[in-house]
């Protein structure tokens, strides 16, 4: 390895792709995806199940070839650089695929020697420490729990130091208090220059990312930090209570001018495109004694329900 | 370039450490590979047990000599031959051989005693049921010896001078001619180890590393390998190496029961015998794991296996002899590694060949495994597409 090699282009973005596609038969994956990614930045992937996250990631690195689209990672071609890329990404696959039968010190070891990190038995060591497995390092990584499996696969994800980590949802089924730390340690990472893409379901982890991207069926529809995201969907909301909400909530649903009705525990949230609409849809509800409403702000979640309904609209 | 190099090594070598670990963990397949020699060893062994058994034989004697009753109680005398029959024809004779009465026919033309008298070396014919050609390839050899030992007696006997110490030199005063039938190639015991060795190392280095790739596809370790900086090479080799020492041991284990247990003798130098035998490994280990890149899972790895083995077996001259096959045969067999390794290691073992005898065979194994890799790295899907 030269040391030319080891230098990487100068570029402000760490991806950059532009109108990538993916199909699976005659199905579209992903479809005409453009998204950027600054350095330093962690940036939020999210989209219902099945909306293309895991097949974009996997471009990205290389694992699957875009039918058409280019881009860059860390300034190398994603379509001819693949290999140089692998080098400085660190990719953990959405299911657990380090070694089942092989001990949690021997995946990490087989790790860093692969990428030529020095001293492999004692980065792997070091990396016992840090993930908290320490005594546990002899267990076979397949007999660990869950959430235990993801923190793993993330330190064997961070061992060998990449300049960009993509992460496909790495805390599913990770316990808040791992979450936080984990949350913690990318935040650390994202300071010293590491840029990291992450899919995750949960709102709050969207909330902690720079920016983030909504995808749909393939699409890309919203991009953006969250309150970027949120301003730009238009969604008005309402939430009210004091009736019983199941109910309350199918007779809104079917209302012209309400787009969106989600029952929060006691009291249901109402979204409309349309303010005047929705407030003209509410009027009649507004005057019904015992239930009390109120504006509010539309939450990301709103925004990405809203989004989903929308895009379901537009391509079934 | 060094640090090229060094890199390349690196990987190869992590590679091969997480495969060991990985063999060594599973248990299940590591007594398999210990078992299967055994296992086997014990099933020919006793298939090519030595000890003499009475086998059924037919005299059919056209005359009635001094040398020739010499010679049937000699026969006799050996629990080699159990005499059960008399035939008064060849033709009856024939029919016993036919009905499985009897597995020799031992024929001694008439005037067989003067004619030895007179040095005329004449002939005196054993035909062999060969359908168990183990049993009546060493039948054969030690009719040779007694009849042989009885002739010495009976010149002795008549002639009553110390000829028998000029017999060297004399020419042979008798030829046994040996028409085994049914299975004209006569294979002895002493082709049984290397053919054993062979088909053993054969089966063993093939199903190991046809399942190796796919394997790591049905885990989903795949996902994980793809996105290391890895080559599809030194994957290969890294899967393909620690399987060398197992097919090594296994030979070791084989050569050492036939040395030690059956006999079979070691003419050639055993240090050739080493190495041929690890290209002979790898060549293998090289077609398992284009199978293996080949297959979608370990079900078909395992079927692609079989269907290449089967095939190996039955054309390399293992079971049948080589010679025998039509030419198209031949040819295919040519492309197979069992056929160039069982000339081999008969050619060293049994005959003490030297690796100019073998040159062709060699080259013919090195072009199988470099093809074979080819393909395989050729074949070695990059991404998940
Ligand atoms: N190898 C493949 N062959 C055929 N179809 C595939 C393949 N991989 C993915 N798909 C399909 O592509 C679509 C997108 O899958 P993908 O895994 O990218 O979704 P996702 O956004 O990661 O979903 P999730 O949130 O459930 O992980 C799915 O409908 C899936 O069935
Ligand atoms: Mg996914």
């Amino acid at each position: 390895m030269s040391a030319a090699a080891d230098t990487l282009p100068d570029t402000p973005y760490a991806i950059e792709v532009e109108g990538l596609s993916k199909s699976f038969g005659d199905r579209v994956v992903v479809r005409d995806l453009t998204m950027r990614v600054k350095k330093g930045q962690i940036y939020g992937f999210l989209g219902p199940n099945g909306s293309g996250k895991t097949t974009t990631i996997r471009m990205l690195c290389g694992l699957l070839t875009p039918d058409s689209g280019r881009g860059t990672c860390l300034g190398m071609n994603i379509l001819t650089e693949a290999r140089a890329i692998r080098r400085h990404v660190g990719y953990m696959t959405q299911r657990f695929s380090l070694y089942a039968d092989l001990s949690v010190r021997e995946n990490l070891e087989f790790v860093a020697r692969v990428y030529g990190v020095p001293d492999p038995v004692g980065a792997a060591r070091a990396a016992v420490e840090r993930l908290g497995l320490a005594g546990r390092d002899k267990q076979l990584a397949g007999s660990l729990s869950g959430g235990w499996k993801q923190r793993l696969a993330l330190g064997a994800c961070i061992l060998p130091s990449p300049d960009l980590l993509l992460l496909d949802e790495p805390t599913a089924g990770v316990d808040p208090k791992a979450r936080r730390e984990f949350w913690a340690q990318i935040h650390e990472l994202a300071a010293d220059g590491l840029t990291v893409l992450v899919s995750t379901h949960y709102m709050d982890e969207a909330e902690r990312c720079h920016e983030i991207a909504y995808i749909a069926y393939g699409e890309l529809l919203a991009q953006g930090t969250v309150k970027e995201v949120v301003a730009g969907a238009g969604l008005f909301t309402w939430s009210v209570a004091g009736g019983d909400p199941a109910p309350l909530a199918r007779e809104l649903a079917a209302l012209p001018g309400i787009d969106m009705v989600a029952p929060f525990g006691a009291s249901v949230h109402v979204g409309g495109h349309d303010a005047a609409a929705l407030e003209a849809a509410i009027a009649p509800f507004r005057a019904r004694p015992g239930l009390v409403w109120r504006r509010d702000e539309p939450t990301l979640e709103d925004v990405f329900i809203d989004l989903m309904n929308r895009s379901k609209d537009n391509f079934r | 370039m060094s640090g090229a190099v060094g890199g390349f090594l690196r990987r190869v070598g992590a590679m091969m450490r997480k495969e060991f670990l990985q063999l060594l963990r599973d248990r299940v397949s590591f007594a398999t590979m210990i078992s299967i020699p055994l296992l086997q060893l014990v099933l020919f062994g006793y298939a090519i047990n030595t000890t003499p058994r009475h086998l059924p034989t037919a005299v059919l004697a056209y005359e009635d000599t001094s040398l020739t009753r010499s010679i049937l109680a000699a026969i006799e005398n050996t629990k080699y031959f159990a005499v059960v029959s008399h035939p008064r024809s060849a033709a009856e004779a024939d029919h016993q051989m036919l009905a499985g009465e009897v597995s020799f026919i031992v024929e001694i033309p008439a005037g067989f005693e003067r004619a030895v008298r007179r040095g005329e070396s004449p002939s005196m014919l054993v035909a062999a049921d060969a359908t168990d050609p183990v049993a009546s390839g060493s039948a054969v050899a030690a009719l040779q010896a007694l009849v042989e030992t009885a002739v010495k007696r009976e010149r002795f006997a008549v002639e009553g001078g110390p000829e028998g110490s000029g017999l060297e030199s004399a020419p042979p005063a008798f030829q046994i001619i040996t028409h085994a039938r049914y299975n004209p190639a006569a294979v002895t015991q002493l082709n049984i180890v290397p053919g054993l060795l062979g088909t053993i190392l054969t089966m063993t280095m093939l199903i190991f590393t046809a399942l190796s790739v796919t394997r790591e596809i049905e885990r989903g370790t795949m996902e994980t390998l793809l996105a290391m900086p890895i080559r599809p090479v030194e994957v290969m080799l890294g899967k393909i190496a620690p399987y060398v020492l197992v097919g090594a041991g296994q030979a070791l284990l084989i050569v050492g029961a036939g040395l030690y247990l059956f006999d079979v003798p070691m003419i050639g130098s055993p240090g050739l015998l080493t190495l041929l035998t690890v290209l002979f490994i790898l060549a293998n280990l090289s077609i398992g794991y284009t199978f293996s890149t080949l297959a979608q899972n370990q079900l078909q790895a395992v079927q692609m296996t079989f269907m290449y083995f089967l095939p190996n077996i039955l054309l390399s001259g293992f079971m049948f002899p080589f010679a025998g096959m039509p030419l198209w045969a031949q040819w295919l067999a040519e492309t197979m590694p069992l056929t160039h390794y069982l000339r081999m290691v008969r050619g060293i073992m049994l005959k003490g060949a030297a690796s100019v005898d073998l040159a062709q065979d060699i080259m013919a194994l090195g072009a199988i495994m470099l093809v074979a890799m080819f393909i395989a790295v050729r074949r070695f899907r990059q991404t998940l597409d």
